[in-house]
């Protein structure tokens, strides 16, 4: 029998055809790697959520191996000079040991927080994003609404993430959470028994956070972020208007090699900004805290940062008690109205706004090409009230260490809250709206007249006039002609236009020759030039 | 401003022989693309000619990044293995491990990460492609097909030609889905209301469980407190004298014991006296209310001393000791409940019954 001679370079293409044989890969694969994203700066504030969450998913799954979600009482003997002998549950043992006894264990404690954080941060800012440019108008609701409900399951992770440690400071958070049960009318003390498995604190509630935190939690993240990333995926991403776009494109670049190889240069450095956090910066030091105790709370008694809004609805609520005068009379304490309709509200009506706002505009179309946040000013108006109402409720959960530090009276503080509240949101509707009208005036008038050239021209009869740079043609007198605005960036500077001088590669010594015509980074390229220019005929790979 | 060039986006014209042997095989991936919708618009490389020394440069340079990675994740491991890293009283090098960590991390992650996205955005070319949305609906005989084919399903059941069916599907799985609800209902759900025990209505200080006798108002180590323990102006935090009184096993039960000054005694008792719930609570110039805020459960901790303010570093609600604890500020809206005091035959201080009110955050039947 004749051997067959093995053919090293043969070996790729038999592997190819042996999967394609077996799974029939090659198209669907072909149309992956091939896949066009567009690219802006803007669409990878959802990444740094995305690269987040695996740093969370990794170091989480790291603690895990360590921590003890058990809530018997225990003396603790560890390293911790400080609190030895102290009486406290094995949850906070455990933590205490992760931190002082496992090598690493507190970095990859620090890592997980500042995860957190991050992840939170970077939700809110990327929906920020999406809702100021309409990127969730019709066909996007339902990603809108996965990512509202992705936030309340990021807040809720949160929660019970650091409730785990039992300390002095998450102690108090699940006591107030009992309480916020309790305010339920009619079933609050049912809820409130049955989730803590009888009186507070009882001996259930670690281990029942525990594994909401470590599995149900994530999990449901899990599974919305898979979907999130399907529809992205299907939908196909969002694009700012410019040359060549339209509404049934995409213009950017084939997923591979370049995106994809940006994306996880991206991940890396978003992996390092969280390394370099956890290193250095220290984020709930609980040995400092203390076992939890019922009696025991200190000052500056603040949660994560994005669950300071509930904290500051809170504390700015009026003691408003309702008592219903029936049989021994019934009470709805004023702790339901900013916990629990509060955060109900919060997080449900928003997932509404894009039916809201499509049917107060009648719009019924679909929309591909993102809006500059100035040309839907109600829209960033209503932005604008939301944030104002957040940036409010947050700082008044704050608001005790505010009066310390600044030596404002605590009463005072409360009742800027109380009053910003309900002023500034309206306020700043009124003056974000007007701002947007302001600069889609702007635009207009450059587009009609040019840009400003900082000339002053003094005429023969002694007038002096402003000599404006068309950005088009000019009819016979020499006046442009007006000029259509594109939904993108006006430029408006000289510099824009072509009237910097061209920039020379090099730190030290230039690298090359100056690049031919000025670029100026972060803008377009002005359409003149794509119109001088025919598009060439391409015929290589390089 | 949006430009569109007619006719230079034509998938589905003039395919090309992919076997031809005279194609480059950028010449194929074009037509890949092409074939996926896609029109590669330009893809030029960001250097005049192939080896320059701008690209010779820009390779350099990422190299040293990869290698500067390298480097740091080596100084990772080794401070990882041979930094002291144990917990030390005073200040010494096992304070910077976790820093040493992170900087050394986060070298090599931050090295990565640029010489990957300098490898993307110097060396590789430059690129606008325009893909094809297909962001149209389904073609109006897909969707009459899907549609008639889901209505013939509905059909083929039948359910609503055969009337039995449904109610027998309806009487059938509605105690199997009961079945499986039935273990999470009954096993979480927890009566708070029980006879026996009333949970929310008995603190530690209950005479009941204590066989009948008056229970004493203890330090957090157990110890018993006499009047004179106590100095004029102070307060003390004080637990139920059972065993366990101190822990969170009586969450409920922590107590502030205030030795009220003689003119704001007389205030208070006024105020106390007043109220036909509170008559008789004080003991003296001594009073105690409940620590637990009656707003959101926090232990309403800070005293001061000179307005006789008590405030809950929670949320800021405020109560005015001298006037029967009642809320001056902030979102609470139910006084702080007294316990009543008396003293027993030894001196110490004992709670002469429990709580007359219901002590904690607020709820719905609460009396």
């Amino acid at each position: 029998m004749k051997r067959r001679k093995f053919d090293i370079a043969q070996v790729p293409a038999n592997v190819g055809k042996g999967v394609d044989d077996r799974f029939q890969a090659a198209t669907p694969l072909r149309g992956l790697l091939n896949k066009v994203f567009p690219d802006h700066w803007s669409f990878l504030l959802g990444e740094i959520a995305l690269f987040s969450f695996i740093v969370l998913l990794l170091t989480g799954v790291f603690l895990t191996l360590f921590f003890d979600p058990s809530m018997k009482e225990v003396a603790y003997q560890g390293a911790y000079p400080a609190l030895r002998g102290t009486e406290m549950s094995a949850a906070y043992e455990s933590s205490l040991n992760l931190s002082f006894e496992v090598r690493g264990g507190l970095f990859m404690r620090q890592m997980h927080h500042w995860a957190a954080l991050l992840f939170m941060a970077s939700i809110i800012v990327h929906m920020a994003r999406i809702f100021f440019t309409g990127a969730f108008r019709k066909p996007r609701e339902t990603n809108w609404a996965i990512g509202v409900t992705l936030f309340l399951l990021g807040f809720l992770a949160g929660f019970t993430g650091y409730s785990l440690p039992d300390d002095g400071l998450s102690g108090t958070g699940l006591r107030i959470a009992s309480a916020i049960m309790l305010s339920i009318p009619v079933v609050g003390t049912w809820v409130s028994a049955s989730i803590f498995g009888g009186e507070f604190p009882g001996h259930l509630i670690i281990g029942r956070f525990y594994i909401a935190h470590v599995l149900l939690i994530p999990g449901g993240l899990l599974a919305l972020i898979t979907v999130h990333l399907g529809l992205v995926f299907k939908q196909k991403h969002t694009q700012w208007p410019g040359p060549m776009r339209t509404n049934h494109n995409v213009v950017g670049e084939r997923m591979f090699p370049r995106y994809a190889l940006k994306q996880g240069g991206f991940f890396m450095s978003v992996f390092g900004v969280i390394a370099l956090m956890a290193g250095l910066f220290q984020i709930n030091p609980i040995w400092l805290f203390g076992p939890y105790r019922a009696s025991e709370v200190s000052s500056a008694s603040q949660p994560d940062w994005y669950v300071m809004f509930m904290d500051g609805l809170v504390r700015l609520m009026p003691a408003w008690q309702i008592t219903l005068p029936i049989g021994d009379g019934y009470s709805i304490p004023p702790l339901f109205w900013p916990a629990v309709v509060g955060l109900g509200a919060l997080t449900t009506v928003p997932m509404f706004y894009p039916f809201i706002e499509a049917r107060w505009f009648k719009d019924k179309e679909s929309h591909h090409l993102l809006q500059r946040p100035r040309d839907a000013p109600e829209r960033v108006g209503v932005g604008a009230m939301a944030f104002t109402f957040f940036i409010i409720a947050t700082l008044s959960g704050g608001n005790d260490v505010i009066a310390d530090k600044f030596h404002i009276s605590l009463n005072a503080m409360t009742w800027v809250g109380r009053i910003g509240l309900v002023i500034l949101p309206p306020l700043m509707y009124f003056i974000a709206v007007r701002v947007c009208l302001g600069l889609q005036q702007h635009d207009r008038e450059v587009l009609a007249h040019g840009a400003e050239t900082g000339i002053i021209k003094r005429l023969p009869d002694g007038r002096f006039v402003e000599v404006h740079q068309p950005l088009g043609p000019v009819d016979d007198h020499g006046h442009p002609k007006p000029l259509d605005y594109a939904g993108w960036v006006v430029p408006k500077k000289m510099n824009r236009l072509g009237a910097l001088a061209p920039a020379v590669k090099g730190f030290f010594f230039p690298v090359e020759k100056p690049a031919e015509a000025p670029v100026s980074p972060g803008m377009p390229p002005v359409t003149a030039r794509e119109e001088r220019r025919e598009r060439e005929e391409i015929t290589s790979g390089r | 401003m949006t430009v569109v060039k007619d006719g230079s986006h034509e998938p589905g014209t003039a395919p090309v022989d992919v076997h031809d042997p005279r194609l480059s095989r950028f010449e194929i991936v074009k037509e890949g693309a092409r074939r996926d919708d896609i029109e590669i618009v330009t893809y030029e490389s960001q250097f005049p000619m192939p080896n320059s020394k701008a690209e010779r440069r820009v390779v350099r340079n990422i190299a040293l990044l990869f290698l500067l990675s390298g480097a740091g994740a080596l100084i990772f491991l080794i401070a990882y293995i041979w930094w002291p890293w144990r917990f030390e009283l005073g200040h010494t090098i096992s304070d910077y491990y976790t820093a040493v960590l992170g900087i050394s991390l986060a070298i090599s992650l931050f090295s990565l990460g640029f010489a990957i996205l300098a490898w993307a955005k110097k060396l590789l070319p430059h690129e606008v492609s325009i893909q094809d949305r297909h962001d149209a609906p389904s073609s109006d005989d897909d969707r009459l097909l899907t549609g008639q084919t889901m209505a013939y399903m509905v059909d083929e059941l039948g359910v609503q030609r055969r009337p039995l069916l449904k109610g027998a599907i309806a009487l059938g799985l509605a105690p199997l889905g009961l079945v499986a609800a039935a273990p999470l209902i009954g096993g979480l759900i927890q009566n708070p209301h029980k006879d026996e025990e009333p949970m929310m209505f008995r603190t530690g200080y209950n005479p009941v469980p204590n066989k009948g006798q008056l229970v004493r108002l203890t330090r957090a180590d157990g110890s018993p407190i006499r009047p004179e323990d106590v100095s004029v102006g102070g307060q003390i935090t004080v637990f139920p004298g059972v065993a366990g009184g101190a822990t969170n096993e009586y969450a409920d039960s922590p107590t502030l014991l205030i030795h009220l000054r003689a003119g704001d005694a007389q205030m208070a008792r006024q105020a106390t006296d007043a109220d036909p719930k509170n008559q008789g609570v004080m003991w003296g110039n001594y009073v105690a209310y409940s620590k637990i805020c009656t707003h959101a459960g926090c232990p309403a901790s800070l005293y001061e001393q000179q307005t006789n303010r008590l405030l809950c570093p929670c949320h800021q609600s405020q109560f005015l000791i001298t006037d029967n604890a009642r809320p001056i500020f902030g979102p609470a809206s139910r006084r702080l409940p007294a316990l009543p005091l008396t003293v027993d035959e030894e001196g110490f201080f004992v709670a002469s019954s429990d709580y007359r009110e219901t002590v904690g955050p607020d709820f719905w039947e609460r009396p």
